[in-house]
Parts: C-alpha cells; sequence; structure tokens
C-alpha cells in the first residue's frame, strides 16, 4: 500500500519568528487521489504546500515523495536531503499558483518548453509538441504566440496550468487558482481542473470554492490554527454536525 | 588656425572621447551588476562595504576620482605613470559609474516579484538559470530608461578627463581656445557632444522600442 502513496507528510511543525502556523500535520496522498485542503485565512493552507513544495523550510517532520526522502527529523533534528537530490525530488510535483506566476517576457509556448527543456526530459521538438497539445487541450492553441500580459486571468491561469502539466509531474498542488479571478473567469479553470481529476491526476488542492471542492474531491481537509480539524469525505464533511466546521461551510457558501 | 584644421583636431579629440565612453560602459555595466549583487548581499560585511564604496563614489566629484586613481600607484607604491594615464582614466570612470549603475540595477531587480524567483525554483530551474533567465531580461527592460539617462551623462563627463590632461575633445578645445583668444573652438566642441548625445539617445531608443515586446 505504502507504494501507493505519492506524498506523505508527517507531523510536520513550521513557525514564522516564533509564531507557530503548522503544529502537527500530517498528509498522505495516495495516487489518483484528489484531497482538497479548506479553512479560514491564515489557518496554514498556503503554508502547507510550501513546505511540501520545498519553498518553505519545515522545522519538524517528514516530508516524502513515493520513497524519496526530501526532509526528515527522525535523527533529532531537521535534516533536508541535499542539493541534488533535492532537485530530483522537485520533479515529483508541480504548483499552480493564486497568481499564475507566469514569465511575463517568455511568449505562452516558451512559458511552457523551457521549463521541460532545461530539465533534460526531452529536446526543444519535443516539448514543442507537449506545449502544443496541452494548449490545445486547454483551448488555449491560438494564444502559443502570445505574451502573459496579453491574456486574460482565466487564460493566465490555464497556461500555468498548462505549463505544470508539461514538466510530468505525479502530483499537482494548486494554492487557490481561482481566488485572484473574476468570479465569470473561474468556471474555465475549475473545468480544466475538473478534467485532470477525471483522469485521475494526482492533485492537492487549496480552495475557497466550496461547490467546487464538494464536486471534486476525494477527501477534504479542513485546517484550523494549523491543525487539522476533520478531513473525510465531502459526503462526510458537508454532512458533519461539527459546528466549527458547519459554521464555516455556510460562511462560505452564503 | 583655419575652421578646417581645428575641426579635423576636436574630431580626432572626439575619437578618444568615444574611446572613453564604450570603455567605461563595457565594464561599468557588468561591474555594476556585480556591484549591485554585492549591495543586496546577505552577508553584512559585504554589503556594508559596497555600501561605502557606492557611497563614496556618489559622494565625490569625478573629477577627484580621477586624481586620486591617477596619482595613487605613485604615492602608494612609487610606481612610474608613464603609460598609466589612459588607463587611469578608464578604471576612474568604470569604478565611479558602476556605482550609479548598481544603484539603478538594484531597483530594478527589487521591482521583481518574489514569486517569480518562486515559480522558477518550483519549475527546477538552477539559481544561475533563473537570474539569467527570467529576472535579469525583466530587469534590463525596467531599468533601460534610467540606464539611457546615466549613459547621455557619460557623454558629457567624458570631458572630465581633462584634469589628467588626456587629449580627449574638451581638452584639445580648451587647449585651441587659449591659443586663439577665442570661445570658438568651445563653441565647436559643444556641437559635437550634442551630435554625439543626439546619436546615443537614437540608439537607446531604438533598444527601448525593441525591448518593448511584452
Ligand atoms: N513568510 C512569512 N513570514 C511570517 N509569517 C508568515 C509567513 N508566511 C505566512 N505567515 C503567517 O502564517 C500564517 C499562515 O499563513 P498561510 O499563508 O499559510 O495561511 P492561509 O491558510 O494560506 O491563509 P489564506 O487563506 O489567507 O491564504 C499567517 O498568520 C501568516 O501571517
Ligand atoms: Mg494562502
Amino acid at each position: 500500500m505504502s507504494e501507493d502513496k505519492v506524498l506523505e507528510i508527517k507531523n510536520i511543525r513550521k513557525s514564522f519568528d516564533g509564531n507557530e502556523v503548522l503544529k502537527d500535520v500530517s498528509l498522505s496522498v495516495a495516487s489518483g487521489e484528489v484531497v482538497s485542503i479548506i479553512g479560514p485565512s491564515g489557518s496554514g493552507k498556503s503554508t502547507i504546500l510550501r513546505c511540501a513544495t520545498l519553498l518553505e523550510r519545515m522545522d519538524g517532520g517528514i516530508l516524502k515523495y513515493k520513497d524519496d526522502i526530501a526532509a526528515s527529523d527522525e535523527s533529532g533534528h531537521m535534516v533536508y536531503a541535499d542539493k541534488k537530490e533535492l532537485k530530483r525530488i522537485r520533479r515529483y510535483f508541480g504548483l499552480v499558483f493564486q497568481s499564475f506566476n507566469l514569465f511575463p517576457h517568455y511568449t505562452v509556448h516558451k512559458n511552457i518548453t523551457e521549463p521541460v527543456i532545461l530539465s533534460g526530459q526531452c529536446d526543444a521538438k519535443q516539448a514543442g509538441e507537449r506545449a502544443t497539445e496541452l494548449l490545445e487541450r486547454l483551448g488555449l492553441e491560438d494564444k502559443a504566440e502570445a505574451y502573459p500580459g496579453s491574456l486574460s486571468g482565466g487564460q493566465k491561469q490555464r497556461v500555468s496550468i498548462a505549463r505544470a502539466l508539461a514538466m510530468k509531474p505525479e502530483i499537482l498542488f494548486f494554492d487557490e487558482p481561482t481566488s485572484a479571478l473574476d468570479p465569470e473567469l473561474t468556471g474555465e479553470v475549475l473545468k480544466v481542473i475538473k478534467g485532470l481529476a477525471a483522469e485521475h491526476m494526482t492533485m492537492v488542492i487549496v480552495t475557497h470554492a466550496m461547490k467546487f471542492a464538494r464536486e471534486v474531491s476525494d477527501r477534504i481537509i479542513f485546517l484550523e490554527n494549523g491543525v487539522i480539524h476533520s478531513q473525510g469525505t465531502p459526503e462526510e464533511l458537508f454532512n458533519s454536525n461539527d459546528e466549527r466546521l458547519n459554521s464555516f461551510i455556510g460562511k462560505l457558501e452564503e | 588656425m583655419t575652421l578646417g584644421v581645428m575641426i579635423i583636431d576636436l574630431a580626432k579629440g572626439m575619437l578618444t572621447s568615444i574611446e572613453i565612453f564604450l570603455l567605461t560602459l563595457v565594464f561599468s555595466q557588468p561591474l555594476g551588476l556585480l556591484v549591485s549583487l554585492g549591495r543586496m548581499s546577505k552577508n553584512r560585511i559585504v554589503s556594508t562595504v559596497i555600501k561605502a564604496y557606492i557611497a563614496v563614489m556618489r559622494g565625490t566629484p569625478l573629477m577627484l576620482q580621477l586624481i586620486v586613481v591617477y596619482f595613487a600607484p605613485f604615492y602608494i607604491f612609487g610606481f612610474n605613470l608613464t603609460g598609466f594615464r589612459f588607463p587611469a582614466i578608464i578604471i576612474a570612470f568604470s569604478i565611479n559609474y558602476a556605482a550609479y549603475f548598481a544603484e539603478i540595477y538594484r531597483g530594478g531587480i527589487e521591482a521583481i516579484p518574489k514569486e517569480q524567483y518562486e515559480a522558477a525554483e518550483v519549475l527546477g530551474y538552477t539559481r544561475a538559470q533563473t537570474f539569467f533567465r527570467i529576472i535579469l531580461p525583466q530587469v534590463v527592460k525596467i531599468v533601460l530608461p534610467s540606464v539611457t539617462n546615466e549613459i547621455i551623462t557619460l557623454v558629457k563627463d567624458t570631458s572630465l578627463a581633462f584634469v589628467l590632461a588626456q587629449a580627449e575633445m574638451f581638452t584639445i578645445a580648451k587647449q585651441i581656445a587659449a591659443k586663439e583668444a577665442s570661445v570658438g573652438p568651445l563653441m565647436v566642441a559643444g556641437v559635437f557632444y550634442f551630435i554625439f548625445n543626439f546619436v546615443v539617445a537614437f540608439v537607446m531608443e531604438r533598444i527601448e522600442k525593441k525591448l518593448d515586446y511584452y
């Protein structure tokens, strides 16, 4: 069963200047699973993703992709894998940011192909084919030569999803992928993510879009004050009697 | 002295001015980039030393710096200064302009959101790849107007080489003016500088247009 786990986070802790943001959070994600993380602002949702994607160093706990240990405190203090090892481990995951973070001086096509080429996965021609294929799939085939500045928010976010997918990650993280979008543009992005879920892409999605989380997730995690308050299938969570959870979900659904 | 001879003399001086200008650009740009990185270094000693260097370069006259650079080897090490005049000028101009360019670059680098670094990191870019492929091209576009201003100032500043009696255009203009007891040569030199800068401004504008692709 353990080889089915793509991501395994055990007991992670993270503080910013004495302010403990994550207190002993554990999270495993199986291959093909879609996990949503919900919770109030400041509860530590982004910090989990940032620790998992190595953008932030955790203070304690274990971070593992498949059988590769990225970080562990089993020896008594926090030890990260060496640089070369981490470079390899980065290939396991992709991250889609709330603010897209496309490279503005590159065309859409180059945004997608350059990381693939630099990673040594394939040559420029194959990377180009991969990009064309992805852009077609995401309905952006006519935008290949456009610069990000000329795209709508929804198109930018779809490009950034294409950029992440082109690296062929085993797991894709999303940090509030639609929060920076005008309401009428969120649909096109959520549709893409749903499409990926249907293809059994392994994903961890931080979101405030409750209806979407309910539809797309195999499991939802409710995070509060740096701990997992509750988790379960969408049915379990949305039919829960827990007062705190209900008031949070209720607030967002209004 | 006929106007024709004067113009030829000044044109020869102009070649030296152009030489000073181009060499200063070639050396001060990369040096300025290095200095800006040092200025932003997390190492407190490095950033403090660089800060002091920038403060001195910007806080004292370039004319004085030219004199110090030229005569320092003699006073400190007793070196013979023959042949050192032109290199001294290039060194002084380069380290002075590097300080100004460094502050401009720093502004540009700090204007790039940290998310650009993070996106690149997650996509597996090395630090060098991130800097040269993602950050620097965006910085160049941001700083270009300020760099253009500095470059135009540099054209005029080349005339400061007269303090070391380097035979650039302004020095020659002054010599002719003294000999002929006329301000005419200085006026003609002024026209030359104006044309020089006109060309520089034209080239920079072309570059700016070219970088306006996004
Ligand atoms: N780099 C940092 N330095 C200091 N404090 C930080 C830093 N990053 C996050 N924090 C703090 O950690 C806490 C959790 O932040 P985090 O961004 O993980 O919350 P979140 O659940 O993603 O919230 P939101 O829904 O608003 O995005 C917040 O109190 C935040 O102020
Ligand atoms: Mg967040």
